[in-house]
């Protein structure tokens, strides 16, 4: 059954990434991305990381997605852009990565048993947003800080970028 | 689990290798932008699947710091975006060569 809804959203999950880089139109790109943010929330419900799932709707498909949607919009662009002239070095280099996770995936025979390490959160019967927020906002406190300044930062930084000019000053 | 850990390697994998065929092939900056959220949810996915794998938390945390990086880089990106488009009226990479030598 794992293995039924586990390839389900895997084939979703790569159809629709394709989608997302062949698609002429913009927009079209943006809802396959859509798609597939949905169904990485649902590999993340069937990896008991039901805080993340949601996390993953509400940023991703909730905010990031909608401003993406935002600024195609807004540029009101045309369709005639289509493959760079570069597509030679991406077929190399494409190929050469996929040739060598193919090899690898082949060969899992070096493939170390799993390994059980500690900090077991999920051990101590807690639920996962409660063990997620337990070692959040105690083993991880400072980058969770460092965070907040980068959000900070990209905001201000956003204003500052997309303002047609600086008191008077010619942008 | 009775899906094996490299299944989700693989799809990771696969979804990292379309991204950046996208950010290579790609002339329009919005699709080499969502290329690049593509390779972060490739990232994502591993981070989970091995979270579970090891019963070990971390790795959802650093999901979650992967996430608010990937807010902040869309931010920033679509704004430039706008200037750029402000700039030359186009969005099309080969017609920004300023840098180049």
């Amino acid at each position: 059954m794992d293995q039924v809804f586990f390839f389900y959203f895997a084939l979703v999950i790569a159809a629709s990434s394709v989608l997302v880089v062949a698609m002429r139109n913009p927009i079209y790109s943006a809802l396959s991305l859509l798609i597939m943010f949905f169904h990485v929330a649902g590999l993340y419900v069937t990896l008991h990381a039901e805080f993340l799932a949601a996390v993953q709707i509400i940023v991703y498909a909730g905010a990031i997605l909608v401003l993406y949607l935002f600024v195609v919009m807004l540029l009101n662009l045309r369709q005639d852009d289509r493959y760079h002239r570069q597509w030679p070095v991406a077929a190399a280099i494409g190929s050469v990565l996929a040739i060598e996770a193919i090899v690898l995936t082949l060969l899992k025979g070096g493939t170390a048993a799993v390994v059980r390490t500690g900090q077991e959160s999920e051990a101590a019967g807690l639920g996962n947003t409660e063990a997620l927020g337990d070692v959040l906002y105690s083993t991880y406190l400072f980058p969770f800080e460092v965070a907040s300044l980068i959000l900070l930062v990209a905001m201000i930084g956003a204003i500052i970028l997309a303002k047609k000019d600086l008191e008077g000053r010619q942008a | 689990m009775t899906v094996p850990l490299s299944y989700y390697v693989a799809l990771s994998a696969v979804v990292f290798l379309t991204g950046l065929l996208g950010v290579l092939v790609r002339r329009n900056v919005i699709i080499i932008l969502l290329s690049v959220e593509l390779m972060l949810n490739a990232t994502n996915i591993n981070f989970v699947a091995f979270s579970q794998a090891f019963h070990n938390i971390a790795g959802q945390v650093f999901v979650f710091f992967a996430l608010t990086v990937a807010a902040a880089e869309v931010a920033v990106g679509l704004a430039i975006i706008i200037a750029l488009h402000r700039a030359k009226s186009t969005i099309n990479v080969d017609e920004f060569q300023l840098l180049k030598w």
